[in-house]
């Protein structure tokens, strides 16, 4: 089954809207694309269309949160990450104002569009401001929950949402919890850590690695900032080896941030996929992220190496 | 990949200086007559929709509008060599909506810098032919854009640049009106007034339609004409369909001195097909096959 992300925040954004009066949204001329189009139709005089101004919506967004209100704001993730960099950390970041940043066509899988539109170093910079939580849900179900969460926990949020319909990967019994990885698959012999759109492909390429005798662990990894360092600890300790798999830059996304603790805490062989350290170009989706080796395949012949790291 | 150590694009053109060939030899581009011209604007249509229907998504909304625009331009006003990007004395184009890349890619082919065929790759991958432009893929390109509103400041740098050269190009910017919502056009505004760009001209495709409406609804930037001439430019406001109007203005532009000049093109989104103009499902979408039939029709 495949739902949409976008369609699962722009309905929450109304079912909150119709029990908090005090939620206010905001975008930037792209109303049908994030979905936010939704909450306007309903709430329109709590709905504010910016225009193609991303930079003064951000500071709109925080100006209305340091006046008591929860502000969603959205627009393409390139653009609510990079371009309004500056307004984000002085306006939102620092006083750390009452925003939910809620960017969607995130990553490479806008694909056709280009470099111009492809979201590849957002989490990277967003995880960089201190007081940011930043969630990158792996699906509609997920997004749902992340965004009511997001209404309900004080603070700045960024959430990464994509541009295409993506396998529901949750059931519907699923909590999601800020800070909490979700345990897909039990297993001892190694780790996948993926988040957003990886993590389908991780539980597949896990059902296939089991099939080899491969018994693999799969984190769903919702949240890269606070980052559930207990999980990541326990994964190391417990399977000795660790992929981690995204769609964003190596640099700076979710592999630094595991690296970062495994380093810490208990180092043990890894390996990282993600996009490869150059800017991307027009494509279908599927062949960009195959053409960074962002493949089922990939996965399965990432972790056959790295479990030769491990013996070796 | 070496760090580069210049601008690839740059490359031809320390050849082509030397070589010492004489501006009229290079510029190939014979003018076209205003009746040659509606034939290329007609052709020009016709690429976006197979291009766009081809490619099954990109922008032939805004593309359209700007027709005339750029077939003025292109086969009229500007000095350029197709067989020479890169010649340092060329006019300079800067497409900052950038979402219109298949009317320039369009323009391109037909001035002879690309195959015709290759049009027909736009948005695969690997093609030259990128979603939105992309100046290190496609020759001819003066800009990386797809980001809103930043062509105008880069567009400042090559002005700029022509006077610290002594060179008497000009250069050329195509905005969006929905584009203008952004603050960057306006530090851009005010900076080209401030330096007296005189040799810089930028034209704004007025079709009144952004994506989540009309611009008088989603972000009204009226009165645009004041606005523009309080930041210091002169405007010139035409039917951005009417290629002797936009031939004038372009004309007129180059004789004012000692300040940039906007000309101001009213247009309608979509211009050429019935079901497509001012219809915002065209902005973002390409026509299914069927549509694109019937499109061609209207086209011939
Ligand atoms: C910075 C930025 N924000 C948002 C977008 C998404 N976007 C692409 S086209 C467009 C509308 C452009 O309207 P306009 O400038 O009037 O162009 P036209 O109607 O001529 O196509 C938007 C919002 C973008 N490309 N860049």
């Amino acid at each position: 089954m495949e739902a949409s992300t976008r369609e699962a925040y722009g309905k929450t954004l109304v079912e909150l809207g119709g029990e908090n009066e005090n939620i206010v949204v905001l975008d930037a001329d792209l109303s049908r694309s994030t979905m936010t189009r939704l909450f306007a139709t309903k709430f329109p005089h709590r709905f504010f269309d910016c225009g193609i101004a991303e930079q003064n919506m951000m500071g709109i967004a925080a100006g209305l949160a340091a006046s008591g209100k929860t502000a969603f704001a959205s627009t393409f993730a390139i653009f609510a990450s990079g371009r309004c960099f500056d307004q984000v950390r002085m306006s939102i970041a620092q006083p750390l104002l009452n925003v939910k940043i809620v960017a969607t066509h995130g990553g490479v899988t806008v694909g056709e569009d280009g470099f111009s539109h492809h979201s590849i170093e957002d989490i990277a910079l967003m995880c960089s401001l201190p007081g940011f939580t930043i969630i990158v849900p792996a699906d509609a179900i997920e997004t749902a929950q992340a965004v009511r969460a997001a209404a309900e926990n004080y603070g700045p949020f960024y959430i990464r949402l994509c541009r295409p319909r993506s396998p529901l990967v949750y059931g519907d019994d699923y909590r999601f919890e800020i800070g909490k990885a979700a345990t897909l698959k039990s297993g001892d012999d190694a780790t996948i850590i993926a988040t957003g759109l990886m993590v389908s492909l991780a539980l597949e390429a896990a059902r296939r690695l089991k099939g080899e005798g491969i018994d693999c662990r799969v984190l769903s990894m919702p949240t890269i900032k606070p980052i559930d360092e207990d999980a990541i600890i326990k994964a190391a300790k417990e399977t000795g080896a660790i992929v981690t798999c995204e769609e964003h830059l190596e640099h700076g996304g979710l592999g630094s941030t595991v690296a970062r603790v495994v380093a810490k805490h208990r180092p043990v062989p890894m390996s990282f996929l993600a996009l490869k350290d150059k800017y991307t170009s027009s494509g279908k989706p599927n062949e960009l992220l195959a053409s960074h080796g962002l493949t089922v395949d990939g996965i399965e012949e990432a972790m056959r190496h790295l479990l030769d790291r491990k013996r070796a | 990949m070496p760090p580069q150590k210049s601008d690839p694009l740059q490359e031809g053109d320390a050849a082509s200086a030397s070589a010492n060939i004489s501006a009229e030899a290079l510029s190939s581009q014979k003018a076209l007559s205003i009746d040659e011209m509606m034939v290329m604007a007609k052709t020009l249509r016709r690429h976006i929709i197979t291009m766009t229907a081809k490619a099954g998504s990109g922008h032939p909304g805004g593309s359209l509008s700007s027709v005339e625009i750029i077939t003025a331009l292109y086969f009229n006003v500007m000095r350029h060599n197709p067989r020479n990007p890169n010649w340092p004395d060329r006019d300079r184009f800067v497409l900052s909506k950038g979402h219109a890349a298949p009317l320039l890619y369009a323009a391109l082919a037909e001035a002879g810098y690309l195959p015709i065929e290759e049009l027909e790759t736009l948005r695969e991958y690997g093609s030259r032919l990128q979603g939105h432009t992309d100046r290190t893929k496609t020759p001819g390109v003066e800009m990386s854009a797809g980001a809103l509103g930043q062509g105008l400041s880069f567009a400042i740098g090559i002005s700029l640049a022509a006077r610290l050269d002594s060179k008497d190009y000009r250069v050329y910017v195509l905005l969006g009106d929905g584009e203008c919502d952004e603050g960057q056009v306006w530090e851009a505004a005010m900076a080209c007034a401030h330096f007296k760009l005189d040799n810089l001209t930028a034209i704004v495709d007025r079709n009144r339609q952004q994506i989540d409406g009309w611009t008088k609804d989603v972000m009204n930037t009226e009165p645009l004409e004041e606005k523009w001439h309080s930041f210091g430019w002169q405007t010139i406001k035409v039917d951005g369909h009417n290629l002797s109007q936009i031939l004038n203005a372009l004309d007129e532009a180059k004789q004012i001195k000692g300040k940039p000049t906007i000309i101001i093109a009213y247009t309608t989104k979509g211009k050429g097909v019935s079901f497509m103009e001012n219809n915002p499902d065209f902005h973002g979408n390409a026509p299914t096959a069927r549509e694109a039939e019937k499109a061609l029709e209207e086209l011939c």
